[in-house]
């Protein structure tokens, strides 16, 4: 069997793989997902920028994978709640990069900050807070 | 006395309304590939999310993917506000009936917040929605909407957003 590395993982969700993400690592406990531009996925004909739920997908599967990666997840998770603000308009025609992070752990809950720029890092595309369950995968299913 | 213009058929009206709307959802790529739809009975709106494989975000269980169901929402809130506000410009002249016949796409609202809360698990089926707009100002808009999937007491989602409304016409 393959190993289960974060882009294996990735690949296994299906919706992750029609928006096309891509895991580009872990770095200081911040799980960095991105996602290319496409046209398909466009919520505003006027301005050919990508809808929000797109990028939401993208906020929240960041997020969900900051929870699992966390040293003490139980390997599964579901959200539980997410807010996004959107702060401007992704620039169309870049690649959107989402970076999460789980500052907090309990043993049932994990809370998420997470942020989506585009090629300007400088400012933010959007913001994302959250709160996620921690869940015991069992061992059959996780093999 | 000046005779006032026959007014026209209901028939004519529906099918009008409806012409608009549909040219709305073709105008939003994303709508069309998530494969959302659009069911108008009188002024409400009903959203449906038809079940694709593609929507799983957990393969294990099998459940529907956070994002696919915010973006669900997300569209519901925003085709009902935009409808609700194009029809009013149509009934206050700002909008002509030929213009809706030529397919005219209004300026669509721009998300400001979402947030979402994740009730149940959403399962392999079809999604319902439907928005409500609390407040619409000539500005700002904040929308509540809810899904559901076989019970509609039993909801697997809600949210709240606000929305930057476009510069009327």
């Amino acid at each position: 069997m393959a190993e289960l590395t974060p882009q294996v993982f990735l690949d296994a969700l299906p919706h992750a793989r029609a928006l096309d993400m891509r895991f580009d690592g872990i770095h200081d406990g911040k799980v960095r997902i991105s996602m290319p531009y496409n046209p398909a996925l466009i919520g505003d004909p006027a301005t050919g920028v990508m809808h929000g739920g797109a990028v939401y997908a993208l906020l929240d599967t960041a997020s969900g994978m900051a929870v699992t990666t966390h040293p003490v997840s139980g390997g599964g998770t579901a959200t539980l709640d997410l807010r996004i603000d959107y702060m401007r308009a992704a620039t169309p025609g870049q690649r959107i990069c989402a970076e999460a992070f789980c500052y907090n752990m309990t043993r049932t809950v994990a809370f998420v900050r997470a942020v989506a720029y585009d090629d300007n890092t400088d400012k933010p595309v959007a913001t994302a807070t959250g709160a996620f369950t921690n869940e015991h995968v069992k061992r059959s299913m996780a093999e | 006395m000046t005779t006032r213009p026959r007014p026209e058929p209901v028939q004519v009206i529906k099918l009008r309304r409806d012409a608009a709307l549909s040219a709305l959802i073709r105008a939003i790529p994303y709508v069309s590939f998530m494969g959302f739809q659009f069911d108008r009975r009188g002024d409400e709106l009903t959203a449906t999310m038809p079940y694709q494989d593609m929507l799983i975000g957990n393969p294990l269980l099998p459940a529907l993917h956070g994002g696919a169901m915010a973006g669900f929402l997300e569209s519901t809130a925003l085709l009902e506000l935009c409808w609700q506000t194009l029809w009013e410009d149509v009934e206050q002249g700002r909008i002509l009936p030929a213009d809706l016949d030529a397919g005219y796409v209004p300026k669509l609202p721009k998300t400001i917040d979402f947030t979402v809360d994740y009730l149940r698990t959403g399962l392999p089926r079809d999604a319902y929605a439907r928005a409500r707009v609390n407040r619409s100002g000539r500005r700002y808009a904040s929308v509540h909407v809810e899904a559901w999937q076989d019970n509609r007491s039993r909801l697997v989602a809600q949210a709240t957003g606000h929305f930057l409304m476009p510069e009327r016409p």
